[in-house]
């Protein structure tokens, strides 16, 4: 747990990639004496996870791990050399979803023309690298980034957009129908994405789909595959609790209505594409591509 | 030359007792014994070309009638025609040309005959012989052509076809030799849906069968009749009826001397079919479920015997009910459970089984909900959705279609069953069903269709009316009151009654299929098509 929250300060490891990284550690060193009590022991140690730090792609990442290890036929009589081809299998799937970031920002940079506006959502790692790269492609463009209140995550996402100069406008959430008519393209980050193609997001996009949808302006998703979530939310109050909260305001908190949200979900029917390391996906290939993850 | 050749392959393809079969079929004429579909469609194919080329120019007939004179002095054997065959074409071929023109009498049965097995073969061999391409006589290439246009046109399905009468006639000679007897249409049908069957429950097809039946199992007599008259519905129900009815046609029955049952008995079951759409045309779902079993009973090893080869059958029949459609019903009421949140209200139309259990289910695991049940005439089936409802204590209001858009403000999720899903995702359901999901999605309420997985079908379909069932039209008669306004409505000449049976929602009306794999969008269904066929 502790390695969790160490890997954690890390502010370029996306949360699901710490959380299966300590999952990983976890595994080195727990000391099960059968594949049963190892698979409860890791099942235990998600939900810790998930206790902590409840977002979508903890829970994703984590279910998503623990497929992969024990996909494999685990036909080897001796437990330990089972454990080592889990770990094998396990740093394999870290290597591999370290490098998905890149592949993401290599399919989309593309979309980016010159001298585009760029409207985006809150700070996501993964735009950013999408930026970068299209920034590092001499492409002129400029950005516009909602501030997301309660956390003022936006003016994060600004200073590093800084950086990179890139010319940057923070613009309030309120503001996103007044701004809709001048910006190009649409581009955010995603939680999680769900079955039925439509994403979890900061609260927050939900508005910025709709009003980019009666603007008839593109609106593109990027996301690693790792957060595929087996959810299929119907509406905004089919989400589970335990993802819209914080975990400790779930803990302390008795009447939730109170309490703001800190995602809202978006459905498929506004999302042009989504970017995924699997490919350029329509909301409806998503499904086919969990289909064949899970099935 | 191309024909021998082809006739090499032939003899080398096709077993010895086929072609004596079809020796059979083409001297004896309506002898009424039952033939694989193969050579019916060749036999077919070759009365048309026949016809065709009374019409066309008398060579290449009468180059045919020499080949044939040939072989008909030699023995009769099929084996021997080969090589009888081989030596007198290329010797009459040329030769035959000149003399035959002076001759043009009426040709008798035998050379009539003659020449349609031999056209028969030309057919053949043409169709196999393709490689050898340029060696093809002159007089094969007439033939040659409408034989290659054909296979490339798919057919329709025959009770799509009603108003054109050269499939009428097909069909009507294709049950006449499986001896199951055709029921013929009732009554003024709507000119959009002429190409449609309509029948009338009052005449069932059974009046015309003789006692007791010999080519038709009596359980499916049961069954055809059982269908027709209303007694057994919907499609879960009729699909089960439908295995156990060939659980029984399969303990009865035995294997005839010189017969495989892997063959023989795929056969018998080909009549059984024809009768059970006679009386109604096929679901999905017993389409789905007939091909299974088909393949099945083609997999059973020769060498297997017979008490074996039915127990196994049984077998597979009840593991394929307990599958697909017992357990399930039992994974998509677990995940369709997941969906149903405590204070929901929730809107079902008409009676589907699998929606009525997953109430139930709900209903015993504690959730608060309450149900609107939506009816619609005249089949008011609802009113069994109610009953069923009701017995087991859930809170229940009962409305008509026609208050749809009233009562949908209140609703907070809508369940639907299905009747089949389409490969392009629409979904195929009791007719009503597109509406209730047009008004939920115009009010922004969300709509879950749940239907198995064996219900999933390769067709696609975009609108309603090119395949559908039409009901008889008498059931609209009745009102309320019981008073029939409309009984003369034969007599009027204007008036057509319409009372259809299913309808086509497009998918982008439904949020949500549950299936037993899962929950998946309505535009996953050729996927899990796709995957279910890599699986088997």
């Amino acid at each position: 747990l502790d390695e969790y929250l160490r890997i954690r300060e890390d502010p370029d490891v996306a949360s699901a990639v710490a959380a299966i990284r300590s999952l990983l550690e976890f595994l080195k060193r727990e000391q099960s004496e059968t594949i049963l009590g190892l698979r409860e022991n890791m099942t235990k140690a998600i939900h810790r996870l998930e206790e902590t730090d409840s977002s979508v792609a903890v829970s994703s990442g984590g279910e998503l791990f623990l497929r992969f290890i024990s996909l494999t036929s685990l036909e080897h009589p001796d437990l330990s050399q089972c454990k080592n081809v889990m770990i094998e299998r396990g740093e394999l799937f870290l290597k591999k979803i370290s490098l998905s970031r890149g592949k993401v920002g290599k399919l989309c940079h593309t979309f980016i023309k010159d001298g585009a506006k760029i409207l985006t959502h809150s700070s996501s790692r993964v735009v950013l690298k999408v930026l970068e790269n299209a920034a590092a492609d001499n492409k002129r463009f400029t950005v516009y980034v909602t501030e997301s209140q309660p956390d003022s995550a936006g003016k994060l996402m600004a200073q590093k957009l800084c950086n990179l100069n890139i010319p940057v406008t923070v613009v309030l959430d309120a503001a996103v129908g007044y701004i809709m008519e001048k910006v190009d393209l649409v581009i955010v980050g995603a939680e999680g994405v769900v079955e039925s193609g439509g994403v979890i997001n900061k609260i927050g996009t939900y508005q910025m789909a709709v009003c980019s949808k009666a603007h008839n302006k593109p609106f593109y998703v990027v996301a690693e595959s790792f957060k595929f979530v087996r959810l299929y939310p119907l509406n905004q109050q089919d989400v589970p609790d335990r993802f819209k909260y914080k975990a400790d305001i779930l803990k302390t908190v008795k009447d939730l209505n109170q309490e703001h949200p800190m995602i809202d979900y978006t459905p498929p029917s506004l999302i042009t594409l989504l970017f995924t390391d699997l490919g350029v996906l329509t909301p409806s290939a998503v499904s086919d591509e969990l289909i064949k993850l899970y099935l | 030359m191309a024909d021998s050749d082809g006739r090499q392959v032939d003899s080398i393809n096709h077993s010895t007792e086929e072609d004596v079969k079809l020796q059979e079929v083409v001297q004896a004429k309506c002898e009424g014994k039952e033939l694989t579909k193969e050579e019916k469609q060749r036999l077919r194919k070759e009365k048309k070309q026949h016809k065709k080329n009374k019409k066309d120019d008398r060579g290449p007939p009468e180059k045919e009638k020499e080949k044939e004179k040939a072989s008909v002095l030699a023995p009769s054997k099929p084996a021997t025609q080969s090589p009888a065959h081989k030596a007198p074409v290329p010797v009459n071929a040329s030769a035959s040309e000149s003399p035959v023109a002076a001759e043009k009498p009426a040709k008798s049965k035998a050379e009539q005959r003659a020449e349609r097995r031999a056209r028969q073969d030309t057919e053949r061999a043409s169709k196999q012989g393709k490689k050898e391409g340029g060696q093809q006589s002159a007089s094969s290439k007439p033939k040659a052509t409408p034989n290659e246009l054909q296979p490339v046109v798919k057919r329709l399905p025959e009770h799509i076809q009603v108003d054109d009468p050269a499939a009428l006639k097909k069909l009507a000679k294709k049950l006449e030799r499986q001896q199951v007897p055709l029921r013929s249409d009732y009554g003024y049908k709507v000119s959009l849906f002429s190409h449609l069957h309509q029948y009338s429950r009052k005449n069932p097809p059974t009046q015309q069968i003789s006692i007791p039946a010999t080519v038709i199992h009596p359980s499916i007599v049961r069954l055809g009749l059982q269908y027709s008259q209303g007694i057994i519905a919907g499609s879960n129900a009729r699909s089960v009826a439908l295995l156990h009815a060939f659980k029984q046609v399969i303990q009865d029955y035995s294997t005839p001397p010189n017969e495989e049952l892997s063959r023989d008995l795929v056969n018998k079951l080909s009549p059984y079919i024809s009768f059970l759409s006679q009386c109604r045309p096929l679901s999905a779902s017993m389409g789905n479920a007939i091909k299974h079993i088909k393949k099945e009973i083609s997999n059973i090893p020769s060498q297997c015997k017979e008490e074996e080869a039915k127990r196994r059958l049984q077998e597979c029949i009840d593991s394929y009910i307990n599958e697909k459609i017992i357990l399930a019903s039992e994974a998509i009421s677990k995940y369709a459970i997941e969906k149903i949140s405590d204070g929901d209200v929730i809107l079902v139309y008409g009676c589907s089984s699998l929606v009525n259990h997953i109430l139930c289910e709900a209903f015993e695991k504690q959730r608060k909900f309450r149900v609107i049940v939506v009816d619609s005439r005249p089949r008011l089936e609802g009113r069994e959705a109610l009953r069923r409802l009701v017995k087991k204590g859930i809170r229940c209001t009962y409305v008509l279609i026609s208050a749809l858009s009233y009562i949908l403000p209140e609703v907070s999720k809508v369940f639907l069953g299905a009747h089949a899903l389409l490969a392009n995702g629409y979904v195929m359901s009791r007719v009503g069903t597109s509406q209730i999901a047009l008004v939920a999605k115009a009010y922004n309420v969300p709509v879950l269709v749940c239907c198995e997985t064996y219900k999933f079908c390769e067709r696609v379909q975009t609108d309603s009316f090119v395949s559908n069932e039409l009901d008889d039209p008498d059931d609209l008669i009745v009102t309320r009151n019981g008073k029939t306004h409309l009984e003369n409505w034969q007599t009027v000449k204007s008036l057509g009654l319409l009372n259809l049976v299913y309808d086509v929602t497009p998918p982008d009306f439904v949020d949500l299929v549950i299936t037993d794999l899962g929950m998946i969008p309505c535009t996953s269904v050729p996927v899990v098509l796709r995957v279910k066929n890599v699986d088997q």
